[in-house]
């Protein structure tokens, strides 16, 4: 307490004011420069909720109608924005519904800060109402969190939240603010942060990792680049472009680094992993040099990871030290931001055209063309496809609206089908597989970037888990175009009982409401399709619509994703029917 | 062979925060992974705690561990080593009736032979320390049970390594 003092006396231009902790947590919103914020007001978190009354001018509070929806609405507004997310909720109830959001940020690394309130700090540990042990629940599934019981850590403990949450490989962070800390006064001041003692966000590259990654890619026959998110999030598009095109290296993504090279990029040779495309994932087997940027080898990109390009030397960009050799033994690893290391060894890498090895991944397109893609996107029989639908997006959209999806079939033909012309535009739950993140998280998109065309499509199954959100629509006059590709099951866990449980179809038919008239009693337009003659006009009045628009296509009963990589078999055991 | 299991002291040096704990035993849990003693005290850099945690695993998974300790914000640098790399020790207490002592004379015995410590006594109990490796203490409770010990504990592993750490130099460059 005595340093405080000496330190602020000594720093005499520093300007202090006496405000309660709660406005201290608005105005640190504020000097972050946050616009717009996500929440769900409830006790312990209501003399925030008062201040932002008196503050609404400067910051716009988006009542979600659950405050799982608040996350995933924040997460919506990162992934678009590149901005930190931010989501607030009282403690016990609304503080446990943040944590689906939160583990959701956690795995696909979106900066997100979370503010709960929390019972004050004399009843911490007596089971007061509403009491819940937040910091300890969200421990494993937040990048950093803390609790603040007086009003005098609040600028601090705020600052190191956005510092942590946006720095480095990003992720949720969650500050837990006690209410008695909420009503203290204090001398307010904000200082950003910029450093925290134990925290490297950006590690060095090693020295001579460089010119080796370099050497390894230019000595290369058959080169291989697959890309995730981290191209994204270091915004180093520009640079990672130029070094494909450079190279003349094929190029395949996971789902969260979609977008990030247009979808009609020559070098772009499609989706990696389980329901991604023939060709990168027969020739992950075959290549000799594997360059990996920005991504993770998940389990579901590798397959059975002994069998995972046993035969390639592996490179791998990345910002966090912890993925390196965490799944794929790695011979050379280049640390650091995407931006910085692709931009570094682009003049250390020789131009190349690499075409009869190209042409490989041509060929194999063509057989997947033959055997899936033309039946999925122009399809003959009766009954719609998923396929078509996003197809029929594509042409309305012209490639430029962002895709906001849920979790299942339609997630993984989404993914495979749109054509991204725009960076940020493939806005899914990669790593949780969260089924309800899709529409909550269009509605973040679409208030992060009110210009941009921002397209919703989910399963019956997960629209059906936050549904709710369609109020949150209707009250922000959101003009998220809402579709629902709905089959009357759980589609994906469908297909695989299907598969590999003989057709037991336990628990996956589903028995749907009317969804107009639930999009309807929320006053938003809406229309149902049926038959394929009806669905161009249906995406183009959808796509017309200056507000809100709800489209339920009712596709195909018993469709399937392929091809597919059954799960713990390799990437070479690829199936395309 | 790097995933050959052997018993490695993982060190780690914190900021002294609260929750701290929580988050690098959540790194084992949910790894499956048995933590065969912990010791948590500060470190010789004021304001630094250091965690030493022992536990039997491949060199190639505590590679990986290490790797997600050290992720964490407050945590400053995470090591590990074998125990050839360090020098350590354990500390076991013993609570023992003190009518045995001169009743039993092989008690006397014992105490010295194993250069344990009396740390009390009084007119019902008197308590022995032993500081040494694993096996010692093992042996000197083998031998003492024979005689019943009212109660028995004993310490995490606490550990220095031959190599230099070298943390202040790093919160310099973390400074920088």
């Amino acid at each position: 307490m005595e340093t405080q003092t000496i330190k602020n006396n000594q720093n005499a231009t520093k300007v202090t004011e006496r405000i309660s902790g709660s406005e201290a947590i608005v105005r640190c919103l504020i000097e972050e420069d946050i616009k717009i914020i996500y929440g769900y007001p409830g006790g312990a978190i209501m003399p925030v909720y008062d201040e932002l009354y008196k503050y609404q001018d400067k910051i716009h509070h988006v009542l979600t109608r659950h405050e799982q929806g608040a996350t995933h609405s924040a997460q919506g507004f990162a992934r678009i924005s590149g901005k930190v997310g931010v989501a607030i909720a009282t403690s016990g109830p609304g503080a446990t519904n943040l944590i689906t959001g939160i583990a959701d940020a956690q795995i696909d690394s979106t900066p997100m800060v979370c503010i709960t309130g929390q019972v004050p700090s004399h009843l911490l540990g007596s089971d007061a109402f509403q009491e819940t042990d937040i910091v300890g629940i969200s421990t494993p599934v937040t990048k950093w969190n803390c609790q603040v019981t007086k009003a005098a850590d609040i600028p601090a403990a705020l600052a190191k939240a956005f510092y942590i949450a946006r720095s480095g490989r990003p992720g949720p962070v969650l500050v837990d603010i006690t209410k008695d800390a909420q009503f203290e006064e204090f001398d307010f001041s904000y200082e950003k942060c910029t450093k925290v003692r134990s925290y490297i966000p950006v590690p060095k590259t090693a020295e001579g990792s460089l010119e080796a990654a370099a050497k390894l890619i230019n000595e290369a026959k058959k080169p291989f680049i697959i890309w995730g998110q981290g191209v994204i999030l270091s915004e180093a598009e520009t640079q990672f472009k130029a070094l494909v095109e450079k190279s003349g290296i094929p190029a395949g993504w996971t789902i969260l680094g979609a977008s990030a090279l247009p979808t009609s990029h020559p070098l772009n040779v499609g989706m990696l992993g389980m329901h991604g495309n023939y060709a990168p994932n027969k020739l992950t087997n075959e290549c000799d040099v594997l360059i990996a940027i920005g991504m993770r080898f998940d389990d579901r990109v590798t397959g059975k990871l002994d069998e995972y390009a046993t035969q390639a030397k592996v490179i791998h960009f990345e910002i966090d030290p912890a993925e390196i050799d965490k799944n794929i033994k790695t011979d050379v690893a280049v640390l650091g931001d995407a931006k910085g290391t692709l931009g570094a060894i682009l003049p250390m890498i020789n131009e190349n055209s690499h075409e009869d090895w190209h042409q490989k991944f041509k060929d194999l397109y063509e057989i997947e063309y033959e055997k899936v893609i033309k039946n999925d996107i122009h399809p003959t029989k009766e009954g719609l496809t998923m396929g078509e639908v996003i197809k029929e997006i594509n042409i309305q959209s012209k490639g430029e609206a962002a895709i906001v999806t849920d979790v299942g079939q339609h997630q993984m033909i989404a993914c495979r089908y749109a054509e991204f012309n725009k960076t940020k535009s493939n806005i899914t739950s990669g790593g949780l597989g969260t089924m309800g993140f899709g529409l909550p998280a269009a509605i973040g998109a679409k208030m992060a970037a009110p210009e941009r065309e921002v397209v919703s499509i989910s399963g019956d199954g997960g629209y059906q888990m936050t549904i709710q959100e369609l109020g949150t629509i209707f009250q922000q006059k959101a003009a998220v175009k809402v579709v629902v590709l709905n089959n009357d099951f759980l589609g994906m866990v469908r297909q695989w009982q299907q598969l590999f449980f003989e057709k037991r179809y336990a628990s996956t038919e589903m028995v749907n409401p009317n969804f107009v008239a639930i999009a309807e009693g929320y006053y938003i337009k809406a229309k149902k399709v049926t038959k394929r003659e009806e669905l161009a006009d249906a995406v183009a009045e959808m796509m017309a619509s200056k507000e809100a628009y709800f489209l339920e296509v009712c596709v195909e009963k018993e469709g399937n994703v392929f091809p597919m990589v059954p799960s713990g078999a390799s990437v070479s055991e690829i199936r395309l029917e | 062979m790097s995933t050959e299991r052997n018993l490695y002291t993982i060190s780690v040096y914190t900021e002294n925060n609260i929750g701290l704990l929580n988050r690098i035993s959540a790194i084992f849990q949910r790894r499956h992974i048995n933590i065969e003693s912990l010791n948590i005290s500060p470190s010789e850099i004021d304001g630094v705690a250091k965690f030493t945690i022992v536990v039997n695993m491949s060199e190639d998974n505590v590679k990986k561990i290490i790797g997600q300790i050290e992720k964490q914000v407050e945590v400053i640098k995470a090591y590990y080593h074998d125990d050839e790399a360090t020098i350590y020790q354990i500390s076991g207490l013993f609570k023992i009736k003190s009518e045995l002592l001169f009743e039993e004379r092989q008690i006397q015995n014992i105490i010295k032979e194993s250069n344990a410590r009396i740390v009390t006594v009084n007119k019902d109990f008197f308590v022995l320390e032993k500081s040494g490796k694993k096996a010692e203490l093992v042996e000197l409770h083998q031998k003492l049970s024979a005689f019943g010990i009212m109660q028995y504990t004993r310490s995490g592993r606490i550990a220095v390594t031959k190599e230099e750490m070298k943390i202040s130099t790093l919160l310099e460059t973390y400074h920088n």
